[in-house]
C-alpha cells in the first residue's frame, strides 16, 4: 500500500486521460483518481498532481478507440455522468480493455463492464431528454436562448445535434447548474459562460429580454399542448414518468396560465 | 396574423386531430441542406400530454369541415361543433415557429374532406411544398393521404412528405359499410397502393440514378379503431398483418375507440376506452415485427382473442410448454426471443456475454432479464431448475402472484379487503 498514489486531475476528460497515461507509463499503483475540486486526502496514499497534456490524452484515446469504438463511446458517456468514483471505475475498465485480446467490452456478465454500460445508458437517456426538452426563447438580439439543468454533463454530447438542426439561426443553450453554455454563431459552436442574474424559467409574465412575439408563441404552444390531450384517457402517472417534475420549470407547456 | 383568431383555430383544429394516434417522427433520412432549417433522425418525443401520449409533431387538421358522415368521427357532418379552417400560410408559420423553438420534430397534417378528395389533398400538398421549397425546411412532414385522391397528387405528396398514411379505421369491410356508408373500401386502398408502388419504383431508380428525388422515405402507416364494431382481436391482427405484408406498411396503429358522439351503432358516450386491449394488440404487433412470431401462432380459431391477464408472449408460451425449457447458453437467438420476460435487448446482451463463459441466474438478473416470468421457461448454468413438472395454470398463478401489472385493477376478480 505504501506506493499507492492518489492522482489529482483538473476535472476535464483530457485531464483524466492524461492521468491514465501517467498511471500506465510510470507503472503507478493507483489508489484513486480524483478531480481537484472534490479531492480528499487518502489515509495511506500520496497525492500526485497530473498536468493535462493533450498529446498524451490523445494517445490514450486513440488506443481505446482502436480497441473498440463502442467501448470508447461508453467510456466517455459514463465519464460525463460525474458519478462518485467514476474515474477509478473507468480506470479499471480501460485496464480491462488493454489486458485482454478478446472484446471484453461485450462481456455483460462482468460487473465493471456492466456498470460502465449502465452509466453510459443513463447519460445517453439524459442526452436524449435534453434534445427533447430544450425550449428556445427568442431574445430581442435575435438569438434563440434556452436554459437547461441536466442531471449529467451532457452539453458536449448535444452540441452536434443542435448545430446540424438549427443551422440557420443563432442559439445559446446554457447549463445553469454547471455554469457554462454553447453558443452557435451561424458558423461554429463556442463554449461560453454568462453572468445570468436569474435563470430564464418559463414564466406567465412576458420577459423584457424576449420579443413580444415570443410570448404569443409560448401561449400557442401551451394551448396546443392542452387541446391535444384526450381527457378520457388521462394517465398522470405515465405523464410524469415521461416528463419528470424536475424538468417542468423550463418547459413552456408546463407553465400555469 | 391576428393572434386571437389563430389561437381559436389552433384549439379547434388540434382538438379534432388528436384521435390520430401516430406521432412517429423516425425512419426518415432527410438531412439539413444548404444551411437550412431542420433535419430528421431517430425521432424525438418533445413532451407528453397528461394522457401519457407523446408529442412529437404539430398534429392539426387543415379544416374540420367535412362532407362525410362517418359515425365514429368527431368531425362528421352531422355533429354540431365549431368549424374552422387554416390558410396555407398559417400552417407554414406555425410549423416553422414551433420548430425553431424546439417544440416539435415537424408537422402532421390531416384534414376533413371539403369539396372533393382532390381539392383537399391539393391543399395538404401545397403546405408541404411551401415548407420544403420556400422555407428550406428539412424537418419531418407526415401527410394524410385523402381516400380517393388522384395518383398524380399522391405522387407529388410523396416528393415533399416523409410519411403518408391512410387510416382504414374499421378493420372489417362490413363494419365500414355500417359506420361509414359514404366511403368505399377501394377509396382507402387506391392511394395506399399508389404510394407503395412509387416507393418500390423510387428504390429501384435510386440504385441507378443517385439524384432521383426521394419519395416518402419514412414509408406509409395506417390506423384501426379498436372496440367500435365488435370485431375480434384475430380480425384486427389478421388485417394488420395483411397491410404489413401487402402494402409494406411501416406501422399499423391501434386506437381504442373514444366515444365522441351518441350513435346507436356505437358504444355509448362515457364507455371506457379499451386501453388494456389496445396495449395487448401493440404487444402482439411487436411480436410479429421484431420477435419472429407469425400471426397464426398467437391468434387462431381456437384463440380468437388475446389473454387479458398475461401478455401475448407469455400466453403463447403457456399454450406451448413443449417448446421449453430453452437453454440460454446454447439456444439460437430466435429461440431466446421466444422466452417470456426476455426482450430483444436482453437477447443481444446474452448472445455477446455467453461467449465469455456460461451464464447463471445472477448474470441474467443483472443483465436485466425479467426472471419473474423467464425462470419457468429457461435453464442456465445452475442446478436449480425445479419447475419441470408445473402445469401451465400453476405457472400462470405463480407469475401473477409475484408481479404487479399496471392494468391489474381492471381485470382482477379478487375483492379488495380494505376498500
Amino acid at each position: 500500500m505504501n506506493d499507492a498514489k492518489n492522482l489529482i486531475y483538473d476535472g476535464t476528460f483530457n485531464g483524466f486521460l492524461t492521468a491514465i497515461f501517467s498511471a500506465f507509463d510510470e507503472k503507478i499503483q493507483v489508489a484513486n483518481i480524483q478531480n481537484e475540486f472534490t479531492a480528499q486526502q487518502g489515509l495511506f496514499s500520496d497525492f500526485e498532481e497530473v498536468y493535462t497534456d493533450d498529446e498524451k490524452a490523445k494517445r490514450v484515446w486513440t488506443g481505446i478507440q482502436k480497441k473498440s469504438k463502442q467501448a470508447s463511446s461508453s467510456l466517455y458517456f459514463a465519464f460525463l455522468s460525474e458519478t462518485d468514483g467514476i474515474e477509478l471505475l473507468a480506470y479499471y475498465y480501460i485496464q480491462k480493455l488493454f489486458s485482454h485480446k478478446q472484446k471484453v467490452h461485450l462481456n455483460y456478465a462482468d460487473d465493471i463492464v456492466l456498470k460502465i454500460n449502465q452509466l453510459a445508458k443513463s447519460v445517453g437517456r439524459e442526452k436524449h431528454r435534453m434534445e427533447a426538452f430544450v425550449r428556445f426563447q427568442m431574445t430581442k438580439d435575435g438569438i434563440y436562448f434556452a436554459n437547461i439543468e441536466p442531471d449529467f454533463n451532457v452539453l458536449p454530447l448535444i452540441s452536434k445535434h443542435f448545430k446540424d438542426r438549427y443551422a440557420d439561426q443563432q442559439w445559446i443553450i446554457y447549463d445553469v447548474k454547471r455554469k457554462y453554455g454553447l453558443y452557435y454563431n451561424l458558423k461554429i459552436v463556442e463554449t461560453i459562460s454568462l453572468e445570468l442574474n436569474k435563470a430564464h424559467m418559463n414564466s406567465i409574465h412576458s420577459n423584457d429580454a424576449f420579443t413580444e412575439e415570443e410570448h404569443d408563441f409560448q401561449q400557442l404552444w401551451n394551448d396546443y399542448f392542452k387541446s391535444t390531450n384526450i381527457k378520457s384517457r388521462i394517465n398522470l402517472k405515465l405523464h410524469t414518468q415521461h416528463v419528470p417534475k424536475r424538468y417542468w420549470k423550463y418547459l413552456s407547456e408546463k407553465k400555469a396560465i | 396574423m391576428s393572434f386571437e383568431r389563430i389561437r381559436e383555430k389552433l384549439s379547434i383544429l388540434a382538438d379534432a386531430a388528436k384521435y390520430d394516434v401516430s406521432c412517429s417522427s423516425s425512419g426518415s433520412n432527410r438531412t439539413n441542406k444548404n444551411k437550412g432549417l431542420g433535419d430528421t433522425g431517430t425521432g424525438i418525443c418533445h413532451t407528453y400530454t397528461e394522457d401519457g401520449r407523446c408529442v412529437s409533431l404539430l398534429k392539426i387538421l387543415m379544416t374540420n369541415y367535412c362532407i362525410f358522415d362517418c359515425a365514429y368521427c368527431v368531425t362528421r357532418k352531422s355533429n354540431d361543433i365549431k368549424r374552422a379552417a387554416f390558410k396555407i400560410q398559417e400552417v407554414v408559420d406555425l410549423t416553422i415557429n414551433f420548430y425553431r423553438r424546439n417544440y416539435i420534430e415537424g408537422l402532421f397534417l390531416s384534414s376533413g374532406i371539403f369539396k372533393s378528395a382532390d381539392y383537399t389533398m391539393e391543399r395538404l400538398v401545397a403546405v408541404a411544398k411551401k415548407l420544403r421549397l420556400e422555407e428550406n425546411f428539412n424537418g419531418y412532414i407526415h401527410l394524410k393521404s385523402i381516400p380517393g385522391a388522384s395518383d398524380e397528387l399522391m405522387r407529388e405528396a410523396g416528393l415533399y412528405a416523409d410519411r403518408l398514411s391512410v387510416n382504414i379505421e374499421i378493420p372489417t369491410v362490413s363494419g365500414l359499410k355500417l359506420l361509414a356508408p359514404d366511403k368505399k373500401h377501394e377509396d382507402f386502398i387506391k392511394p395506399m397502393l399508389k404510394v407503395k408502388n412509387e416507393i418500390i419504383q423510387y428504390k429501384a431508380e435510386k440504385k441507378i440514378i443517385k439524384s432521383t428525388p426521394i419519395y416518402a422515405p419514412a414509408g406509409q402507416s395506417t390506423q384501426m379503431i379498436v372496440g367500435a364494431t365488435g370485431e375480434s382481436d384475430k380480425d384486427i391482427m389478421y388485417t394488420a398483418n395483411h397491410f404489413y405484408k401487402k402494402y409494406n406498411m411501416k406501422r399499423v396503429y391501434y386506437s381504442g375507440y373514444v366515444p365522441v358522439v351518441e350513435d346507436t351503432r356505437l358504444p355509448a358516450l362515457g364507455s371506457q376506452v379499451p386501453m388494456l386491449r389496445e396495449n395487448r394488440l401493440y404487444q402482439t404487433d411487436w411480436l410479429l415485427r421484431f420477435y419472429g412470431f407469425s400471426v397464426n401462432e398467437i391468434l387462431n380459431d381456437t384463440n380468437p382473442n388475446l389473454d387479458i391477464d398475461v401478455d401475448p408472449k407469455l400466453g403463447w408460451a403457456l399454450r406451448n410448454l413443449n417448446e421449453f425449457p430453452i437453454d440460454v447458453n446454447t439456444a439460437p437467438p430466435k429461440m431466446l426471443a421466444r422466452i417470456p420476460g426476455l426482450g430483444m435487448y436482453s437477447v443481444g446482451k446474452i448472445i455477446k456475454a455467453r461467449k465469455f463463459g456460461r451464464l447463471n441466474w445472477n448474470h441474467l438478473k443483472k443483465i436485466g432479464v425479467a426472471l419473474n416470468r423467464a425462470q419457468y421457461f429457461m435453464i442456465c448454468d445452475a442446478n436449480e431448475w425445479s419447475h419441470k413438472d408445473l402445469q401451465p395454470a400453476q405457472i400462470k398463478g405463480l407469475i401473477l402472484q409475484n408481479s404487479k401489472g399496471k392494468f391489474r385493477a381492471s381485470y382482477s376478480n379478487q375483492l379488495s379487503l380494505f376498500n
